[in-house]
């Protein structure tokens, strides 16, 4: 797969490190943005309008809050296990920030085009759980250890239904490799795997609904991994304070943070690049399609994932922790074990 | 077996009925005011009556009892007086009654106010009240402190002074009067002896 800063500077470190800050120059205004859409949406959603005095109609309220955060004081508390603190929120946001390693942004660049792709973001995605519990442990506080426990157990309960998804994209697709999962996308808009992929003839229609039951199911599995609402109970502010992060304040929750909406992102291009062809072009490949466009399209459907996720936030309240297995156990693997052999009889009859 | 599908359909239905729902509010018109710039209860003069805002002493009908004082839960209310003397002439207060106190202080920190109301429910002669402010702040936690008195120093000097000299005439006065009943009494004595 072509990297364009590569054929440009050559394979050699600066190459390396460009590509290395690509992604974090990505994240940054990324984080900004989807701050001020949340803050903005969820306004809105609730007929308000949302802060209005910084800037124009507000637009600079994030970066008001990032500097606030800044300057706070970073407070440890005293009996707090002082290593396993402060590389919590780091922990959490390396983990975040590994899966941009092998998320494609267009079709001239990857950072990283390994073919496990695939693989890569299911590894790192859960990696993210052992900072939460390394936090909510160290803390020493009963609000964050709660916390952290529910939040391992709703991570690995719905990494089992994620990851059904991703094998049955990977049966049909023949490879973890993100850009080979995409270039099996290109083309008409039928050809994207919500909608069957590009194989299988007529017969295909007759998966249609085990795709789209894989999609629902991954897009409610990414909500719980990245620990968002109506999946927020490691965080349920109205009944363990903050969770895992309750002793958290400054620069280090401000980790927390941004490691929560880099993972928005990440999850959100997951979706788009199994389900909604990646970087390829909803018109084919003869309107606005090519390398350039490619960013536009992956950009603008991620985004559009992470406007259903903060339409989600605002829409449900949080599910209780009984229902919260219920969903993923008994429903979510299920489903998506039996979309799964479904799928793999697709993939065995092409 | 069937109600398990019923149920999973049931609740993917409300969660899109839902999203419907927040999906319409996006669009619609938002009702929050953006409160300096539109304030309806300042605008219309529309306040409830019972609200209770900024307090204002009309000093003119205070008599200075010092009931609004003595009754402030956190005492925030400071209220200095001194005697009026008869050389000040016939003073009242405005609603008609007799003034004996000239008000030199009536101060009112806002900063510790929790406007209960309890000085209002006090006062004998209403001179002390919730106006339809509320918005007002400082820099300084000593701005937050009115005095409603608006005397110059110099006059509240005279008064205070006005008082002392008359204290000193009075004591003459009452030594002068005392000397005059004890001399009468002497007199009834020696009459009835
Ligand atoms: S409203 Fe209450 S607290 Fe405020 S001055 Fe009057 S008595 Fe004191
Ligand atoms: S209770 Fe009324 S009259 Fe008495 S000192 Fe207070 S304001 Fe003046």
């Amino acid at each position: 797969m072509g990297n364009f800063v590569f054929d440009l500077i050559g394979k050699n470190i600066v190459a390396a490190l460009v590509i290395c800050i690509i992604p974090l120059v990505f994240i940054l205004p990324y984080a900004l943005i989807a701050i001020l859409g949340e803050l903005k949406i969820g306004a809105w959603m609730q007929d308000r309008v949302g802060p209005m005095r910084t800037g124009w109609k507000g637009v600079l309220q994030p970066v008001a809050e990032v500097v606030k955060l800044l300057q706070k004081e970073d407070i440890t508390p005293t009996i707090a296990n002082k290593p396993l603190f402060n590389l919590a929120p780091f922990i959490v946001f390396i983990g975040a920030f590994a899966a941009f390693a092998v998320l494609p942004f267009s079709e001239k660049f990857i950072p990283s085009g390994i073919n496990l792709g695939l693989f890569f973001v299911f590894a790192v995605g859960s990696f993210a759980v052992i900072g939460i519990v390394m936090g909510g442990w160290a803390s020493n506080n009963k609000y964050s250890l709660l916390g952290a426990m529910r939040s391992v157990a709703q991570i690995i309960s719905y990494e089992l239904p994620a990851g059904m998804v991703f094998l049955s994209i990977a049966t049909i697709a023949g490879t973890l490799d993100m850009q080979t999962i995409i270039l099996n996308q290109s083309g008409p808009i039928w050809n994207w795997y919500i909608f069957g992929g590009p194989q299988g003839g007529a017969i295909k229609f007759l998966f249609i609904p085990f795709f789209v039951i894989l999609f629902i199911v991954y897009l409610i599995s990414s909500l719980a991994e990245t620990n968002r609402t109506p999946f927020d109970i490691p965080e349920g502010e109205s009944e363990i304070v903050a969770g895992y992060h309750t002793e958290y304040s400054g620069m280090k929750f401000a980790m927390f943070f941004m490691a929560e909406y880099a993972n928005m992102y990440v999850v959100s291009a997951i979706i788009v690049i199994l389900f909604l062809g990646g970087w390829s072009s909803p018109f084919g490949t003869s309107f606005m399609d090519g390398p350039i466009w490619g960013i536009f399209w992956m950009v603008g459907k991620a985004f559009f994932f992470v406007f259903v996720q903060i339409w989600l936030r605002w829409t449900l309240p949080r599910l209780r922790v009984d229902q919260l297995m219920y969903l993923g156990w008994k429903v979510l693997l299920p489903l998506s074990i039996a979309c799964f052999m479904a799928i793999a009889f697709l993939a065995m009859i092409n | 077996m069937v109600k398990y599908f019923k149920d999973i359909l049931l609740g993917f239905w409300t969660i899109m009925v839902g999203m419907k729902i927040t999906m319409d509010h996006l669009f619609q018109k938002k009702v929050t005011m953006q409160y300096p710039e539109r304030f309806d209860p300042i605008d219309t003069g529309f306040m409830p009556d019972n609200s209770r805002n900024k307090l204002f002493v009309d000093i003119d009908d205070c008599n200075g009892c010092g009931g609004c004082e003595r009754d402030c839960p956190v005492n925030c209310i400071t209220v200095e007086t001194v005697k009026t003397v008869p050389s000040d002439g016939p003073i009242t207060i405005k609603s008609g009654a007799k003034r004996t106190l000239w008000v030199l202080k009536h101060e009112i920190d806002y900063s510790k106010c929790c406007f209960c109301s309890l000085c209002v429910e006090s006062c004998a002669t209403s001179a002390i009240f919730h106006t339809k402010e509320f918005d007002y702040s400082g820099y300084d936690r000593n701005e937050l402190k009115h005095d409603f008195v608006s005397y110059s120093d110099e006059e509240k000097q005279k008064k205070l002074d006005n008082f002392v000299a008359y204290q000193i005439v009075k004591k003459q006065e009452d030594a002068a009067k005392k000397a005059a009943d004890e001399a009468a009494k002497a007199a009834a004595a020696q009459i009835t002896k």
